[in-house]
């Protein structure tokens, strides 16, 4: 074990992952000499070539295809796409590309991932901040993962490079400095589509990927200054689903808040509340509630962007009011 | 470096042409009587263009496609009587009726595969132009795309980056002068789209896409080029669609005169002529005669071939959804 930074744990992953495979290779914008604007690949053209390690042009639709293809004929791309508010640009590459061949043509298999980072509270503005999960999570075929813990940023990473089907994988740009434990074990995997408790509760089940499983676990502390004993469930995997510790947790609290960075119509928070009503219903006992960004762009001033930003604070109300 | 057809290879071409002509044909009567499905896109008077270019390519080498590619599937080696089974939507198509005559793919012929995306087909080959590269083996990657797909923005992504790095690609821009109804001269405002070029570093030529032979060498030079990693080649074949879009056209934007200037130059015609000293009109005739007995055999067994069933997806399915998967 050893404690490293969210972004060196991914480094190291990508790392472990190309001396594994020399089929894995990396491309993106600013990726190689610079080694990526979050320092994620820092080192790795050195150590693997600029063959394997590729800086690219501004050319996002065009790069998500191409994985596509790549990984469809012998190699497992790695892409980093720089801005998940850049995802509209590949979506023709997953929804029209990526998410139909292994139905139509079934002999084929797509090995790739493309690496993004989202969410706000840095500051970055509309076109820079926002949390597109239920886009890319809308898509059938696609794998979509969203680690909060460095260990799990790795682990999710190794399993997802090593997966035979399409994995977009969402990080957050406040997250990439955050420090934890990290095993070195280069065969240590996280599966995909398992989720984790990150504490254990009693009276309502809050369910929420990457930054905001770090707000929710702050809001089970305001909520335990309460009386409250909230569970939280770190799902990790947006898609597939984990529904059995979904389900498992509601039918222990009988209480759901569901907590997503993106737009609350027809986002990912809507998406894990019906999904909550289809198989739980009879052991809830009162509505899922949600938590989520206003159907608004992401505004630049810090009290702007504060006012508007799912945190800990209107998780726990929300809790509060679903415990009334 | 061998870039002239054999006379086999010259006759196996032109054989190659008359099936697709004729499943065209075929497919055109079927529609009229209601025994196709969705629109079928035609590649009639466009033949040589894609029997041509894939003539010189190996099993390995990869080729996507276009909404309009019988052509292509067809010189890249898949089967005839998959193709005309998928295209009817029948079990026993290349891809069991679940894709189409726009989006047939045989991943052992290396034919991955139709896209109906325009433009799509265009990084695709670029992205296993990439892999190629990475793993650096000799295989090329071969591209077609129309000169509507031209005027993508995604096509200039990929160029400039099979330029940049010098990737084993052959882009095909089978110029038919149509993006759907509308003529190029509206949709560019140059007629030779292959002096974009230029500026991607790239080498470039213009063929007569009616002339099987004249894209046998083109192509072969294209290839052995990308084969030695000298990069890509932009090869502009001039070429006519002879029907219309697809079969749901109306018609009424293609001048008479140009229908019946290009129909002189029918590839299947400037194929026989350049081949009848050589081989004899009699062998012509068996070939062709040979080409229609075998298109005539698979749409016969493709309507007698049993439509698929709808099965349910097994938990590890990408598809699987989380309901039934419970």
């Amino acid at each position: 074990m050893a404690m490293m930074r969210y972004a060196e744990a991914l480094n190291q992953a990508l790392r472990e992952e190309m001396q594994r495979d020399p089929s894995v290779f990396l491309f993106g914008e600013d990726i190689g000499r610079y080694g990526g604007v979050f320092k994620v690949t820092k080192g790795l053209m050195d150590e693997f070539g600029e063959s394997r390690v590729r800086d690219t042009p501004i050319s996002e639709q065009a790069l998500a295809a191409m994985a596509v293809t790549a990984s469809m004929t012998g190699t497992r791309p790695v892409l980093e796409i720089m801005y998940a508010d850049f995802m509209p640009l590949v979506l023709d590459a997953l929804i029209n590309q990526a998410s139909i061949y292994e139905y139509l043509w079934q002999n084929v298999t797509m090995p790739f991932v493309l690496r993004t980072q989202g969410g706000g509270g840095a500051g970055a503005g509309a076109q820079h901040s926002k949390s597109l999960d239920s886009l890319v999570a809308h898509i059938p075929g696609i794998k979509v993962v969203a680690p909060v813990t460095p260990a799990d940023a790795k682990g999710l990473l190794k399993s997802a490079i090593r997966d035979s089907q399409p994995v977009v994988f969402l990080e957050h740009k406040l997250l990439y400095n955050l420090r934890d434990e990290v095993s070195d074990d280069p065969d240590l995997l996280v599966p995909i589509g398992k989720a984790k408790t990150v504490r254990v509760g009693a009276d309502v089940s809050i369910f929420a990927t990457s930054r905001m499983v770090l707000e929710s676990q702050k809001a089970a502390e305001l909520l335990a200054q309460d009386g409250i004993s909230a569970e939280v469930i770190d799902l990790r995997t947006l898609r597939p689903l984990d529904l059995d510790a979904i389900i498992g947790s509601i039918t222990k609290t009988h209480h759901a808040v569901v907590v997503n960075e993106g737009w609350r119509f027809c986002g990912y928070a809507a998406e894990l509340s019906a999904t909550i009503m289809d198989f739980a219903f009879d052991a809830l006992d009162a509505p899922v509630a949600r938590v989520t960004l206003p159907d608004m762009p992401v505004p630049y001033a810090e009290p702007l962007e504060l006012a508007v930003l799912p945190n800990a604070a209107r998780i726990a109300d929300a809790a509060r009011a679903t415990l009334k | 470096m061998k870039n002239a057809p054999s006379l086999d290879e010259q006759l196996e071409m032109h054989r190659k042409m008359f099936v697709v002509r004729r499943l065209e044909e075929r497919l055109g009567e079927l529609h009229k009587v209601g025994k196709t499905r969705g629109p079928i896109h035609r590649c009639d008077g466009q033949e040589a263009v894609g029997i041509g270019a894939t003539a010189v390519l190996g099993t390995g080498d990869f080729v996507t496609s276009t909404h309009r590619g019988h052509a292509h599937y067809i010189g890249k080696g898949v089967d005839i009587r998959g193709v005309t089974a998928e295209i009817l939507g029948r079990a026993t198509g290349t891809c069991g009726g679940r894709a189409g005559h726009m989006l047939i793919g045989d991943r052992d012929k290396g034919m991955i595969g139709g896209n109906a995306i325009v433009g799509g087909s265009i990084p695709a080959a670029t992205g296993m132009a990439l892999s190629i590269q990475v793993r650096g083996t000799s295989d090329v990657a071969m591209c077609f795309f129309g000169d509507g797909a031209a005027q993508t923005g995604i096509c200039h992504e990929s160029m400039n980056m099979a330029g940049l790095w010098k990737l084993p690609l052959v882009f095909i821009l089978e110029h038919n002068q149509f993006g759907l109804t509308v003529h190029h001269s509206v949709q560019s405002p140059v007629a030779d789209l292959s002096i974009r070029a230029a500026g991607y570093a790239m080498a470039a030529e213009i063929v007569d896409g009616n002339d099987t032979v004249a894209m046998y060498r083109a192509t072969a030079t294209a290839v052995e080029r990308a084969r030695r990693g000298d990069g890509p080649t932009l090869i502009e074949a001039k070429t006519y669609r002879m029907q219309g879009f697809s079969t749901s056209d109306m018609g009424g934007y293609q001048s008479e005169a140009d229908l019946a200037d290009w129909n002189r130059r029918d590839p299947i015609q400037v194929s026989r002529l350049a081949l009848a000293d050589s081989v004899g009109t009699e062998r012509l005739d068996q070939v062709e005669a040979g080409a229609v007995a075998e298109v005539d055999a698979a749409v016969e067994e493709a309507l007698a071939a049993p439509l698929p069933t709808f099965e349910l997806f097994t938990r590890s399915s990408p598809y699987a959804t989380a309901p039934e998967a419970v």
